[in-house]
Parts: structure tokens; C-alpha cells; sequence
């Protein structure tokens, strides 16, 4: 109550809300209530559906496995477990290929139509905040927002200087509304998992943030809130990108990140609605996730719609559900400023992939590049004021410490500068590979540092 | 739970020969807005032709014919620059035009056809081409034509034809532009029409205004150079007891301020940049008309704040979100690495 009150009088004085570009939403499934994929006759299960170590497969050929049956274990610490979304059977594990060029090992599952549930799943019995991190290892939850990093890892951390608790709906992706639709249809297992670990934690406040476009959520959700003073809706601008973490940070909050640290830095932990609502349905009743909602779009999709489907069901099989009206030449996993393109109508959708778009020709095709005009276009609309065109350029000629001076390493990889640039140049492209080489030689000079300290 | 029926049920829809074709491979982001080079010139042609218009209206078909050897001769210098250096022809991005346009617009109508050809080479090969083409010439390559031509033939480049609507009685055939020390005194209301004596584009203020809207409205430009450099000289006109009225609406100002001080190339990008650009240039235009020998000071004045912008570019950079207090003094910009454009049309 108390917080919140400090948060509406701290936004009257806030610095301005961050940059960014008027992209044209698109969300025509928004409307419609999602549908029920059947059980696929296959699920592909690779054993990396999250940001950290990729893990090894615990089953072999020819095992059974029911749902929630751990399939996928790393030791390493940022990663997590992955159980399976059906029973049947498992005919083979395979390697399979991201259209990066990495491989992979998946687990392939035969359905058998049963979906018992695994005896190993049980609804977990909640006391402090550590039995909660404990049973979200045995939830399979990563950011479902399309980070996809271990939800029980970003939970682990000191709340001492937390004062935040920003749950992520912006949803500012052109197309996608499979967040708009976990609010309009499971608000009750949001504000589940919202409450519980606002009660484990004792973080005062949290804010719930939606784009001002989604005025029926708004309303809907600050219904919802009403019991509870210490949530609140916030509303952002309509702006890509609102969703990526700084931005979403510094609208809601006025803080900001500072340079290489984490977002619990600027006191506040960050966390998608659908996977906030994922945790209040695994806190219900233990199943590890096996089932999310995707936004099926494209114009080459007959009936584009918000579909819930199996985790590892491949992209051919949603195309048979959905429809293919036209002859597709590009895949689109995620939404299309962020999400990547995939070759492979065999590859599966994973835990954290929230769209699938499929286009036909039209105006897919790699866009002419022409001279820079020095418009400043991109520099005007990066939302963390970076330089794109001048770290293009250093990054052309090599200048490691001219990437450090531009600060690359800040860089959220949300693609507005190549979006807004009327020359069509690269500029995402080059300043991504500057951002991770930056971010590398910094933890190298670190670690350096370090040694030479101990 | 919504039934899938209504989907299933066209699942035949699925031909699997749309799968057949190759699928591309591209990073993202994989969509792109709309605007392109070619598009950001042709709305700054659209925001010209209110001008063009205006001074049709008062110039009549000398009007037309500089416009025409204008534009045709600078898109022809581009396009024979890019065949003799076996360039890609860039003359599709419709650069040229503009510059051709506001080269005749920085002429008086009746300038010889020639020395407009003259205007449109110092302009395109000399300051655009010579330097790198589209994107890195050091100067409005305009400004730069008309200030070559005025050196060079000034007595053509000050012999202004008298307007075809002549709303008042003064006898305005012999007299130079307004701003002149002996110029006859004119109505607000004719400077702001354009039935005045003076260059083709920057006699009319409403068409000039017009071209502005059309230009901020399709957020083609900022407001910070056109309102802080007009709204700088009325000012320091105040101070300098000037009428500042008719400062604003006569010479060059106007036109400088909206078409030729906010080219891209040569203004700063930043919003703090470009404010300090335009108090520059309005600090510049008033020392040459109130205390200067010359009765103009905008194009003089553009030239030098041009030559300026790398500097204000570095200086007035912004911080990047999170970088925070640790650098005091940001200056991320270097015109040194522009070779490379990566342009592969």
C-alpha cells in the first residue's frame, strides 16, 4: 500500500520514457480465445529450450516416459530440467540442427494417447521461500516471454534491496498476443503465482505493465488486482520495444540498469505474465510444463490463431492444424523483430518460443542496401541510446576499444535501428556481434583483473 | 475449452506442396518499416512543390525552365559521375532531384540556363560526389552552389525579375531584395505571400510553411533546427532593434531554416545538437545582416555551421542508458570510419 503509493508519486517526477520506433502491431489473433492442439503423433525434445548448458537425455531408446518424466538433466547450474509433455514411448534420440548451424541431441516421443501423469509428479507443498525454489527445479518453467532463462534461478536471488516485482506483459512484438491472451484467460493463475511469491519474498510491490494499446487487458487485469494493494497495473507507452528488460525497468521505474550489471541491480526482479501465471498453475498442481500457447500468424497461415500446443510438437504438425494457404518461404520463430528464422519444418517449438509465423514471398525478401544518409534515424530511436551506425563502423574496421567507447555491450538486440533505417543497412546484425565481443573481452578483462588482485 | 473443430475442419487447407519451396534463412529483424532513401527525398520533393508552385505563380515560365535545368542537370552529372567511376547509379534515390530543385530555388529566375548547369556541377560532382556521394558530403551541396554562383556571377545572381501579382503600388522592378539598405519597405502580407522581388524558392513564406507542415507531419525532420534557428534571429532581431517580422519572412531565412539547414547529412543528429546547430546559424546570419557588408548572411551561415557539425556531433552526443555518470565527457563520434558503407545496390 504503502509502496505503491511511494510508486505513484515518485512516477509524477520520472525521467522521460526511453526510445524506441512506432512499429505496426498487427495483432489480429488477439481477439480470439486460443485453441487446443490434439496430441501430435511425435514430440521432439532438444535438450537445450533454455539460455545456459545444453542438458543430456536421461532416457533410451525404447523407454517409456509419462508426462512430467525427466527426459533432459544438465549438472551445470544455469539450466533446466526437461520432462516430457506426453506418455508414450521413446523411439529414438536423435541429432537435430539449429538453424544457426548448432547441433543438438532430442529426444523423440511417440505418444501413446494415455498422458498418464509421472508418479514423480506431485503438487508441491509451499512453506518458505526456499521449499518454492526447490520445487520450481522440478518445474521445467523458463522465461516463456522468449528468453527462456531458468525460472528457478532467476528466482534465487537476495531480495534484501528488491522493492520491485514487475511482471512483463508489454508483449511489444508486432503479431504476437500469446501473452494478451494468458491475461484475458488465466488472470486467476497469475495473480496466484503473483501473490505466492510476493508472500515467500516480502517484496512490498509489484507492478503489472501493459502496453496502453491493450486497454481490454488494462482493465481487465486492474479488476483482478483490486484484491491484492500491493499489485498494480502500470500502464506503458505504446512503443517498441516496451518489452525488453531496461526499457520495461526504466518506464515502469525510472531506474535503470547500470552498465553490465543485472536487473536486480536497479532493485527490481522482472518476470514474463505467462510464466508468472505458469507458476501459479505448476504451485496449483506440480505438472512440470508441458503445454503453452503460441500465436500462429502469417500470411500464409490459413487460420492464423493463438494455439496451446505440446511442448516439442514440430512446426509441420502446427501448419497441418492451423492451415497453409500459400507456399511458404520463411519460418519465423518468436515474433518477427527478435525471433529467428527456421529452415527446418521438422524442428519443434520449444518452452520458451512464443510465435510462429509463416510468410509467403511477399515482402520477405532481403531488403537493398544503400548508403548511410546520416539520418541519425537509428541513434534517435535506440531505446539505450547506443550509436548503431558508429559501432557498425567500428566493428567493420576492427576498433576493440572504439565498441568498448560506444558502449555495445548495452545493446538488447531488439532490432529497431535495422528496422527504422531507411538505407536498410545491417545495423542489428553488426552491433549484436559487437555487443557479444564486447561483452567478452569485458569479462575477460574482469576475470584478468581479478587474478591479478587475488 | 474453445473447439478446435472450426480449424480442423479446413485442415485440408494444408497442401504439402506449400512446403516444398526452400525456406530463407535471415536474422532478424526480419521485418523492416517502409521508409527508404528514395522515399525520404520524395517527401521532401512533395514538401517542395508549395514553393514550386508559389513561384510559377510569380515568376512565370523563366520560373520553370531553371527548375527544369536544374534538376535535369544535376540528376545527368550524377548519373554520368557513376557511369565514368563505374559506380552503381545512385540516381534512383532521387537525391539529385532535391538538390537540383533547391539549387534553382536559391536562383533568381532569371539566371542564365548555363550558369544553372555551372550551380548543379559545383553542387553535385564538386561537394557530393568528390566526397563520397550520398551520405558524405562535408556541406549542403546547394549552399554551397549558391554561394559559388553569387561569387561568380554576381550581377546575374542579384537581377531579379519583378513578380507577375504585384499587390502593392511600390514600383519594385529595380529594387534588390528586400533586406537591401534601400529597398522599399513591403507589406508582411506580400513578403508572406511571395509577391516580392528575390530567389525562386524563398520569396513565398505560406509555401515555405506548407512545405514544413508536410515535412514534420511525415516526421521526415525534427522541429528543433526551422524553430530554433527562425525563432533565434527573431529574437536577436528584437535585441538588435530590428523589425523582426520582416527579418523572418525576407532573404533566405526561411527556406535555409527549412529545406536546406535540416539536410541529413550535414546537420547533427541529436536533439541537443541540432539545437545548438541552429543557434549557430542564427547567431551567424544576424552578425552578417545587421553588421556584415552583405545584405544576406543564411547561406554563409549554413556553410560554416556545416563544417562545425562533426564537432557538435561529438560534443553534444547522448549518454547511453546505463552508462550513467561514469563518463562525464561522451564523445562517441568519429567521422573518421566512413569508408565501407556496406552499400551493395
Amino acid at each position: 500500500m504503502l509502496g505503491q503509493l511511494e510508486h505513484r508519486i515518485r512516477s509524477l517526477f520520472r525521467p522521460r520514457k526511453l526510445r524506441g520506433a512506432d512499429i505496426p502491431h498487427d495483432k489480429v489473433t488477439a481477439d480470439q480465445a486460443t485453441t487446443y492442439m490434439p496430441l501430435p503423433d511425435v514430440v521432439v525434445l532438444p535438450m537445450q529450450q533454455h539460455i545456459g548448458a545444453k542438458c543430456q537425455p536421461q532416457v533410451a531408446k525404447g523407454d517409456h516416459v509419462d508426462v512430467g518424466t525427466l527426459v533432459g538433466h544438465a549438472e551445470a547450474r544455469t539450466a533446466a530440467d526437461i520432462f516430457s509433455s506426453v506418455s508414450g514411448t521413446v523411439t529414438e534420440i536423435r541429432k537435430i540442427f539449429y538453424s544457426n548451424g548448432d547441433t543438438d541431441v532430442a529426444v523423440v516421443v511417440e505418444p501413446d494417447g494415455a498422458q498418464a501423469l509421472d508418479e514423480g509428479v506431485k503438487t508441491p507443498v509451499i512453506t518458505d521461500y526456499q521449499s518454492l525454489l526447490d520445487a520450481m527445479k522440478r518445474s521445467g518453467i523458463v522465461g516463456l516471454g522468449g528468453a527462456g532463462f531458468p525460472t528457478d534461478l532467476k528466482l534465487d536471488v537476495d531480495f534484501a534491496n528488491i522493492d520491485y516485482w514487475l511482471v512483463n506483459a508489454a508483449e511489444c512484438e508486432p503479431y504476437i498476443s500469446s501473452d494478451y491472451r494468458e491475461m484475458m484467460e488465466h488472470p486467476d493463475t497469475i495473480m496466484h503465482g503473483l501473490t505466492t511469491c510476493l508472500d515467500l519474498s516480502g517484496v512490498k510491490r509489484a507492478l503489472l505493465c501493459i502496453e496502453e494499446d491493450k486497454t481490454e487487458a488494462i482493465a481487465f487485469m486492474r479488476a483482478h488486482v483490486e484484491k491484492d494493494p500491493r499489485v498494480k497495473v502500470e500502464v506503458l507507452p505504446e512503443r517498441y520495444p516496451q518489452g525488453a528488460g531496461h526499457v520495461l525497468v526504466h518506464n515502469a521505474t525510472g531506474r535503470h540498469i547500470p552498465r553490465g550489471g543485472h536487473v536486480t541491480d536497479a532493485g527490481v526482479v522482472l518476470f514474463n505474465v505467462t510464466t508468472m501465471s505458469m507458476i501459479g498453475k505448476f504451485l496449483q498442481d506440480g505438472i512440470p510444463l508441458t503445454k503453452r500457447r503460441i500465436t500462429v500468424m502469417g500470411d500464409a497461415v490459413a487460420h492464423p490463431q493463438n494455439v496451446e500446443v505440446f511442448i516439442g510438437t514440430p512446426i509441420r504438425k502446427i501448419m497441418e492444424f492451423c492451415g497453409l494457404a500459400k507456399d511458404a518461404r520463411k519460418i519465423i520463430v518468436g515474433g518477427p523483430m527478435m525471433g529467428y528464422s527456421q529452415i527446418d519444418w521438422d524442428y519443434p517449438i520449444v518452452r520458451q518460443n512464443n510465435g510462429l509465423l509463416v510468410f509467403s514471398e511477399m515482402g520477405m525478401d532481403k531488403p537493398r542496401t544503400t548508403a548511410c544518409i546520416r539520418c541519425g534515424a537509428c541513434i534517435n530511436s535506440c531505446p539505450m541510446k547506443l550509436y548503431p551506425r558508429e559501432i557498425q563502423n567500428a566493428y567493420r574496421r576492427g576498433d576493440a576499444a572504439a565498441l568498448d567507447r560506444l558502449a555495445a555491450d548495452l545493446c538488447m538486440k531488439c532490432g529497431t535501428c535495422s528496422y527504422v533505417c531507411p538505407a536498410k543497412q545491417p545495423l542489428t546484425q553488426a552491433t549484436r556481434l559487437a555487443c557479444d565481443q564486447v561483452k567478452a573481452a569485458r569479462k575477460a578483462a574482469k576475470r584478468a583483473a581479478q587474478r591479478k588482485g587475488a | 475449452m474453445a473447439s478446435p473443430d472450426a480449424a480442423r475442419s479446413d485442415a485440408d487447407r494444408f497442401d504439402a506442396s506449400h512446403t516444398d519451396q526452400p525456406l530463407i534463412l535471415f536474422p532478424a529483424p526480419q521485418i523492416f518499416s517502409s521508409i527508404t532513401t528514395r522515399r525520404v527525398m520524395g517527401t521532401v520533393i512533395a514538401a517542395l512543390v508549395p514553393s514550386l508552385v508559389a513561384a510559377i505563380a510569380f515568376f512565370g515560365t523563366d520560373a520553370l525552365l531553371v527548375v527544369a535545368v536544374a534538376v535535369a542537370s544535376s540528376v545527368l552529372f550524377e548519373y554520368l559521375w557513376c557511369r565514368l567511376r563505374k559506380l552503381p547509379n545512385t540516381i534512383g534515390d532521387l537525391s539529385a532531384v532535391v538538390t537540383g530543385m533547391l539549387i534553382a530555388f536559391n536562383v533568381p529566375a532569371t539566371l542564365p540556363p548555363y550558369m544553372v548547369v555551372v550551380g548543379s556541377f559545383v553542387a553535385i560532382v564538386l561537394v557530393k560526389e568528390l566526397f563520397g556521394g550520398i551520405g558524405h558530403n562535408f556541406a549542403n551541396p546547394a549552399i554551397v552552389a549558391r554561394i559559388v554562383l553569387s561569387v561568380s556571377f554576381p550581377v546575374a545572381m542579384t537581377t531579379y525579375s519583378a513578380p507577375n501579382v504585384v499587390l502593392s503600388g511600390v514600383d519594385a522592378v529595380s529594387s534588390a531584395t528586400p533586406l537591401a539598405p534601400l529597398a522599399p519597405s513591403l507589406a508582411p502580407v506580400e513578403l508572406l505571400l511571395g509577391s516580392h522581388m528575390g530567389v525562386l524558392g524563398e520569396t513565398s513564406a505560406l509555401a515555405i510553411v506548407a512545405g514544413l507542415a508536410i515535412l514534420l507531419v511525415t516526421r521526415t525532420i525534427t522541429w528543433h533546427v526551422p524553430v530554433t534557428y527562425i525563432g533565434a534571429v527573431f529574437a536577436f532581431s528584437l535585441l538588435a532593434g530590428r523589425d523582426p517580422i520582416a527579418q523572418i519572412l525576407s532573404g533566405g531565412l526561411l527556406l535555409g531554416a527549412v529545406f536546406m539547414a535540416t539536410d541529413y547529412t550535414t546537420s547533427p543528429v541529436t536533439a541537443r545538437g541540432k539545437v545548438v546547430f541552429a543557434l549557430g546559424l542564427a547567431v551567424i546570419t544576424c552578425l552578417i545582416r545587421f553588421w556584415g557588408n552583405m545584405n544576406e548572411g543564411v547561406a554563409y551561415s549554413i556553410l560554416l555551421m556545416n563544417l562545425l557539425v562533426p564537432y557538435i556531433d561529438a560534443h553534444m552526443a547522448d549518454v547511453p542508458i546505463g552508462v550513467g555518470r561514469e563518463k562525464r565527457r561522451w564523445v562517441p563520434l568519429s567521422r573518421s570510419g566512413q569508408k565501407g558503407d556496406g552499400a551493395d545496390a
